[in-house]
């Protein structure tokens, strides 16, 4: 299995977002997927950034895609998507809605936030055009299976979430700026603040999700370490590493070594925990039992 | 007359929302074929093709909702619900699966085909679905405004149906794992949201406590109002940041439901076509209720007369209810 | 909802006579396989949830009631001594009365605390649906039993007790 890093779900700033991709560009990873796709208010902020970091990608050897915003909704933002599908590059469709705008028999890839639950759906896909297919981070491993399977026979590559705070929802409604007791329109950008996202708990204090604009994440980082060797034998053909601060590329170095297979789920999870120590880690949507939790 | 979508989560809802004045009744079967996948609710075949046959004797149709994700490798019992669909005669199915949709567009080329709600398409989506795979009508995601709602209505050429009262899903429908993230099972694959199988209710220290797969969702003192602790309504703390305050309280949304009747006016003159309830799990008592208040109320409209107000309070959860996004002070 | 007065503190004082909930579980038991037989849909409804024991305590009523759907049996116990149950519905006799009789909606009973639920919340829902569904009338099933000529005076009885206490007696719509 190889790597493909999804693209940035924070507000991060330009220059963060520069260090970020070019220290990107010397990883393992095998591809790589940029663009604004939580909330399109921000893309002006960081836009100017995204042909150099492709350069920079593209030079290092790196399959680049841009991806769509997950909820496509003003006219500005349909324009955007159009103006994706103009530039060249491959794109990855992060809403269905975008297909609307999908120039005839132009291939593409279909990100983790569309809904692909069945043959059916995927099947369909590739023959509209797409070439890759993440699937949605709930679905356990018996459809991840069944979807691999079809990928393979429908000539279209299967990845799945590896590691990263899992995208829970999305809302017309921001609510990084109702906690701050604003509305979306004047949100003066204060999910910029929280650049890994704002903590929500529970009342007795438990962690348990992340605010990040319009997203809402899982507080725990979700991980497929503990279960390569089945996404292997399951025909998955690569994970998707979802950025975040801190050493992500310690965390891409990591990936790639166990991607390999053969690290005993254990060891792998330790590993993990050495690298993120005050993290906590689930993945139990793959094993179909509650996404927070991390099975023993 | 703008059309009343009423629901019917059994047969005898069914009956109560037609003999109340509903145009359309909206359904599904007692499997997790539908998004309102509940204990005890729901339509076996025979009692869908009851339902249409007593719906048609008094002017009423009924539509079937297959609006959850077909399971990978058993999509054959989402493809016969279809079948089963139209073999009773239902007047359209309401499907949210793009996989689904095109196979029933292909199976099925004279079955008429909403969106569902659960496939959160926005303009692009919806133009999409109604090019490709002729979709009829669609249902319009709970999150948008008034004027975007008129905006979509001129550019598409497909009808809309929207939410008026129930339910208000704060989030983008069939976009959501919330509930997966702390049950394991979700709207898209099975049918429910914060399932009942995975609450438990208790008494701590004088306050009555809602957990939903654990986690604490609502505590509040014995006796006060307690809402079904569905996850996106729920009371948590976000704590202090460098730049921010704690914050404790309904983060995402108060445990209100949506009551858009006093919009029905600007919602027909967007070009709405039918005006939906929600509330499948609710019993017929509701459901009869809530019909006969808006049939009163899109007569009302109809014939230029002020709108009948506050007969529905006491049906709402937690007593409390707004226009959601419709208006655009909701964000 | 209207609220009628509890029922009269006089009679929730009265001791309970040691045969009673006994007669009681007979006659309720009674009633559960007259209703079963004539509206079977009620059972296949509760699907995997009716082995489930439901205890109904009616907080105004003399006694505890245990419905056993699988077993077919309703039995009444001394509220002294709570029986082992799966899943517990309480409230007072007049929103249990409105619930059965579609006269107010078991949500809104739920979520205005009229009524309250503990243990198994799938159980309790599947019950309370597929009682909405069976459209039950309990001073015609009660009636029913009685046989002639007790029934007309059932039925009477019930409308005026209904009228001057506000309790839902019987079915609510009528049927067109």
């Amino acid at each position: 299995m190889d790597l493909t890093i999804g693209p940035i779900a924070f507000f991060w700033s330009a220059e963060t977002v520069r260090a970020f991709y070019r220290t990107l560009a010397a990883s393992p990873a095998r591809r790589v997927v940029i663009g604004e796709w939580v909330c399109s208010k921000r893309l002006p902020f960081w836009q100017q950034e995204i042909p150099g970091a492709v350069e920079c990608l593209q030079a290092a050897g790196k399959e680049v895609a841009l991806s769509t915003l997950t909820l496509i909704t003003l006219r500005r933002e349909r324009r955007q998507t159009e103006e994706l599908f103009a530039t060249g590059l491959p794109v990855e469709i992060a809403d269905l809605g975008a297909l609307k705008h999908l120039p005839e028999g132009m291939p593409f890839q279909v990100g983790p936030l569309v809904n692909v639950y069945n043959e059916g759906t995927l099947e369909w896909l590739a023959r509209k055009g797409a070439t890759r297919i993440c699937l949605p981070p709930e679905l356990p491993l018996a459809s991840v299976a069944t979807l691999a399977a079809a990928g393979a026979a429908a000539g279209l590559a299967v990845e799945v979430w590896g590691h990263g705070r899992a995208p829970l929802a999305i809302s017309g409604r921001c609510y990084h700026a109702r906690l701050h007791d604003r509305a979306k329109d004047s949100c003066q950008f204060v999910c910029g603040e929280d650049p890994d996202g704002r903590d929500v708990e529970t009342l007795e204090g438990v962690p348990f999700l992340t605010v990040n604009g319009v997203q809402t994440l899982g507080h725990s980082h979700t991980t497929a370490a503990g279960q390569i060797d089945a996404l292997r034998e399951a025909g998955v053909s690569s994970l998707r590493l979802s950025p975040q601060i801190g050493d992500f590329a310690g965390l891409v170095r990591f990936y790639d070594r166990i991607a390999q297979g053969g690290t005993p789920r254990a060891q792998a999870l330790a590993g993990l925990r050495r690298l993120m120590p005050q993290a906590s880690l689930a993945d139990g949507f793959l094993a179909g039992a509650p996404g927070a939790s991390l099975a023993d | 007359m703008m059309e009343l979508v009423c629901p019917a989560g059994t047969p005898a809802a069914l009956r109560a929302a037609v003999d109340a004045g509903a145009h359309t009744v909206y359904c599904g079967f007692a499997n997790e074929t539908n998004a309102r996948n509940f204990p005890g609710l729901n339509f076996s075949a025979q009692e869908l093709a009851e339902g249409v046959a007593y719906a048609a004797a008094r002017g009423a149709r009924v539509l079937v909702a297959i609006n959850t994700f077909p399971r990978a490798g058993d999509q054959a019992i989402w493809h016969r619900a279809v079948a089963e669909a139209r073999a009773a005669g239902a007047h359209a199915v309401i499907l949210a699966d793009l996989g689904l949709i095109a196979h029933a567009a292909e199976a099925h080329p004279d079955l008429r085909l909403h969106l569902s709600v659960q496939a959160a398409a926005n303009p692009d989506a919806i133009n999409f679905y109604a090019e490709t795979f002729g979709i009829r009508r669609v249902v319009l995601p709970r999150v948008l405004t008034v004027e975007e709602i008129t905006a979509i209505n001129r550019e598409i050429d497909v009808e809309t149906e929207v939410f008026v009262f129930g339910g208000l899903c704060v989030m983008a429908e069939g976009r959501c794992s919330l509930s997966s993230y702390a049950t394991g099972l979700s709207p898209n694959m099975n049918g429910v949201c914060s399932p009942a199988s995975h609450v438990v209710y208790g008494e701590v220290g004088g306050q009555n406590e809602a957990r939903l797969g654990g986690f604490l969702i609502h505590r509040r003192p014995k006796g006060a109002p307690a809402p079904y602790p569905t996850l996106c309504k729920g009371c948590f703390t976000a704590p202090a940041t460098a730049t921010g305050a704690a914050q404790t309280g309904h983060l995402f949304e108060d445990p209100v439901s949506l009551d858009a009747t006093e919009l029905i006016p600007r919602l027909r003159r967007a070009g709405v076509t039918a005006l939906k309830i929600e509330g499948r799990q609710r019993s017929r008592a509701y459901v009869a209720q809530v019909v006969r208040a808006f049939r009163a109320a899109v007569e009302a409209v109809e014939a230029g007369a002020p709108l009948p107000s506050g007969l529905l309070a006491k049906l709402t959860e937690g007593q409390a209810a707004t226009t959601g996004a419709y208006a655009k002070t909701w964000r | 909802m209207t609220s009628p007065r509890p029922l009269p503190a006089a009679l929730r004082r009265l001791p309970v006579p040691p045969l009673a909930p006994r007669l009681m579980g007979i006659a309720l038991t009674a009633l559960l396989r007259r209703i079963a037989r004539r509206q079977p849909a009620i059972l296949s409804r509760l699907g995997p949830h009716e082995a489930a024991r439901f205890l109904i305590d009616v907080t105004d009523g003399p006694v505890l009631l245990l419905i056993e759907p699988r077993a077919r049996r309703i039995a009444a116990h001394p509220r002294r001594r709570e029986p082992a149950h799966d899943a517990a519905i309480r409230g007072r006799l007049a929103a249990f009365l409105a619930m059965l009789h579609g006269a107010e909606d078991g949500d809104a009973l739920f979520f205005s605390g009229e009524l309250q639920i503990g243990g198994d919340t799938s159980a309790v829902l599947a019950l309370r649906n597929a009682l909405d569904d069976a459209e039950l009338d309990l001073a015609a099933e009660l009636a029913a039993i009685a046989g002639r000529p007790f029934d007309r005076w059932l039925r009477r009885g019930a409308d005026l007790l209904a009228r001057r206490s506000g309790y839902v007696l019987s079915r609510q719509e009528t049927s067109p």
